[in-house]
């Protein structure tokens, strides 16, 4: 109890130091980002877009000190502005319409590639030199060493544009609104399949040959060959005494990526036109929308200290050993 | 009729280049109820002869030749099937490195009823109970189910192990260097606990060191191994005091007798390779040597 405590507490602080350098951040840049985006929009800004500019990155006048506990409340209550780009938006609406629809691609596809890359890693190290061992490991080594863009434009022009068997682009057929009837949640998943399915191939390798490593490391512990002698079933030995032990490092490698996800995949988004984060953060980078970036970028770290947090209470759970008394 | 009988045990670790002899013709047998036990330096094969009676070496090793019975029955010859029946079941071990023999993740309780309910059709909670009343058996409290190996100290770890051992009450017994991790107290309680369990389960031993004091302390009959051979075979009293092979009569002069007068410790030449060994002879009744392998500067002091 008290170490969850300890976890908690070291979290909290982690994010008020994200939150703060987001505070220090553009006050440390020459001049101010309002002017030069006020320079750059040649003054075609509305005063309304001006203000909320300039509330969101506390350049509105006035000594820090004033500035930011201002800047403390608006960020615990959730006020990020309105977006420039998409005015006038606010920016938690911008972010609540694509995050569900990223959380949804990554979750998805890192599901599929954590599952299924650690379950072939387990059986390869079990069968080490065996079929599955050879053939697959170089093989999705070499998939996942295309660029990604190239294999997710291959995918698509294929099974996409030649053999019309997935949807072009977006989340959804236009025309449809989000509900939950069976048609829609059908449609949604055909136009899932490909951008998850072009996510999994690339990350899926990486998954595997970790897995297959500690796994094999694992395999030449003396509580695996103890296990043997004890006459222990094959399959028990392998996942009870084995991968419970080899799973261990791979849990923070799926908390850091369960974290990015919120980041979204950016070159998914873009060549499959996917409503997502990272296509709006690109957006927002383009178009010097500063309240949506500071918001997503908040978003983004709040997750991934989330998920941080998530793994280190998951792994005491995993692990009696990090239990300290 | 002997519960266990190695007849001309060959087991070699195959390289492209070479292959490398771990065990050349070792033949013993074991009595019901009787500890022999293996002495010999590192690397002589001790611990390869131990592995190949559970069937347990893993590539490159391979056994080439020779027979394993125990009661009778052709070890070699088992399927996967039947040999996980018979391990634990018939034969049990204690390993080397028994400190990390436990998975660090699971219950001790857990790991002890994984291994009964392994062969025998029995309930969570009676299995339970066992684990309780074989951990009273060496002497831990049987709350300590609920640890985690990394909760014990090495000697309880090693009780633990040697507890799993017991759970079905094995014919043989295999201690391949039970007490190498731990200081000479702890060693003391873990040999006394075995005996007692050996007195009242009565079950055979193969007693694997390279500590001839505990070796003599705990055996009936002792064989000496060098570079993957038996070079001296006999009761553990005739090679206390009448060891006629070279490398034994080296190996008693490498540690200091405690009571009687003071000698002169001659340890083990450097250099000395023993290579070629001949098949053993019978030079009295029960004490097996081989023949020649003199090359031991004796007494050049």
């Amino acid at each position: 109890m008290r170490f969850i405590l300890r976890r908690i507490g070291f979290y909290l602080l982690a994010f008020w130091v994200s939150i703060t350098l987001n505070f220090l951040l553009p006050r440390l840049m020459p001049g101010d980002p309002v002017t030069r985006m006020l320079s750059r929009s040649q003054q075609r800004l509305e005063p309304q877009q001006i203000e909320a500019l300039q509330q969101m990155l506390g350049v509105n006048g006035g000594p820090w000190w004033q500035e930011y506990p201002d800047y403390l409340r608006r960020v615990l209550t959730g006020d990020f502005g309105v977006s420039i780009s998409r005015f006038p938006t606010p920016v938690t609406e911008v972010i609540a319409q694509q995050l569900p629809w990223t959380l949804l691609l990554g979750g998805v596809s890192l599901v599929i590639a954590v599952v299924l890359g650690n379950l072939l890693g387990i059986l390869a190290a079990w069968r080490r030199g065996g079929l599955l061992d050879s053939v697959a490991p170089p093989l999705l080594v070499f998939i996942g060493s295309f660029p990604y863009f190239w294999l997710a434009m291959g995918a698509l022009y294929l099974f996409g544009v030649m053999l019309g068997w997935a949807p072009l682009r977006h989340a959804f057929s236009v025309g449809l609104t989000p509900s939950w009837d069976p048609t829609f949640i059908g449609d949604v998943a055909a136009h899932l399949v490909l951008p998850a399915l072009s996510i999994v191939l690339v990350s899926i390798g990486g998954w595997m040959l970790g897995m297959r490593n500690t796994m094999i490391a694992t395999n030449a512990e003396d509580y695996i060959l103890m296990a043997e002698a004890k006459g222990l079933s094959p399959s028990r030995i392998m996942l009870r005494y084995g991968a419970r032990n080899a799973l261990l490092p791979s849990v923070t490698s799926i908390g850091m990526s369960i974290g990015f996800i919120v980041g979204g995949a950016l070159l998914t988004e873009v060549v499959f036109a996917y409503p997502g984060v990272g296509y709006q953060l690109l957006a927002a980078v383009q178009g010097l929308d500063y309240p949506l970036m500071q918001g997503l970028f908040l978003t983004i770290t709040a997750a991934v200290l989330l998920a941080n947090l998530l793994v280190d209470l998951v792994y005491v759970r995993l692990d009696p050993r990090v239990r300290v008394a | 009729m002997s519960v266990l009988e190695v007849q001309d045990l060959t087991v070699e670790y195959v390289s492209d280049e070479r292959s490398v002899r771990g065990a050349d013709r070792v033949s013993f047998s074991i009595e019901q109820g009787e500890i022999l036990g293996l002495a010999g330096e590192s690397g002589c094969g001790k611990s390869t002869c131990a592995n190949a009676i559970m069937r347990l070496l893993k590539e490159p090793a391979r056994i080439t030749g020779g027979s394993i019975r125990f009661d009778g029955h052709d070890v070699l010859d088992m399927d996967a099937a039947r040999l996980r029946q018979w391990r634990w079941r018939e034969v049990a071990m204690v390993f080397q490195s028994a400190m990390s023999s436990l998975n660090p993740v699971m219950r001790i309780g857990d790991q002890l009823v994984d291994t009964l309910r392994a062969h025998e059709r029995i309930s969570r909670a009676d299995a339970w109970r066992r684990a309780g009343e074989l951990l009273a058996m060496v002497r831990i409290d049987a709350d300590r189910l609920r640890a985690y190996p990394h909760q014990l100290s090495g000697g309880q770890r090693q009780r633990v192990v040697i507890a799993m051992a017991c759970a079905l009450r094995p014919r043989l017994l295999i201690l391949d260097e039970p007490t190498t991790a731990l200081d000479v107290v702890v060693q003391q309680e873990i040999l006394q606990q075995i005996r007692e369990l050996q007195r009242e389960l009565d079950f055979a031993v193969l007693f694997i060191t390279h500590d001839m004091s505990l070796m003599l302390e705990l055996s009936d009959r002792i064989g000496i191994m060098v570079a993957g051979r038996i070079v001296e075979l006999a009761p553990a009293a005739t090679i206390r005091d009448d060891a006629r092979h070279p490398y034994t009569r080296a190996l008693m002069g490498a540690f200091p007798p405690i009571s009687g007068p003071r000698t002169r410790l001659s340890g083990l030449a450097e250099g000395v390779r023993f290579t070629d060994v001949p098949d053993l002879v019978e030079v009295a009744p029960g004490h097996l040597v081989a023949p020649g392998g003199a090359p031991i500067q004796e007494e050049a002091a």
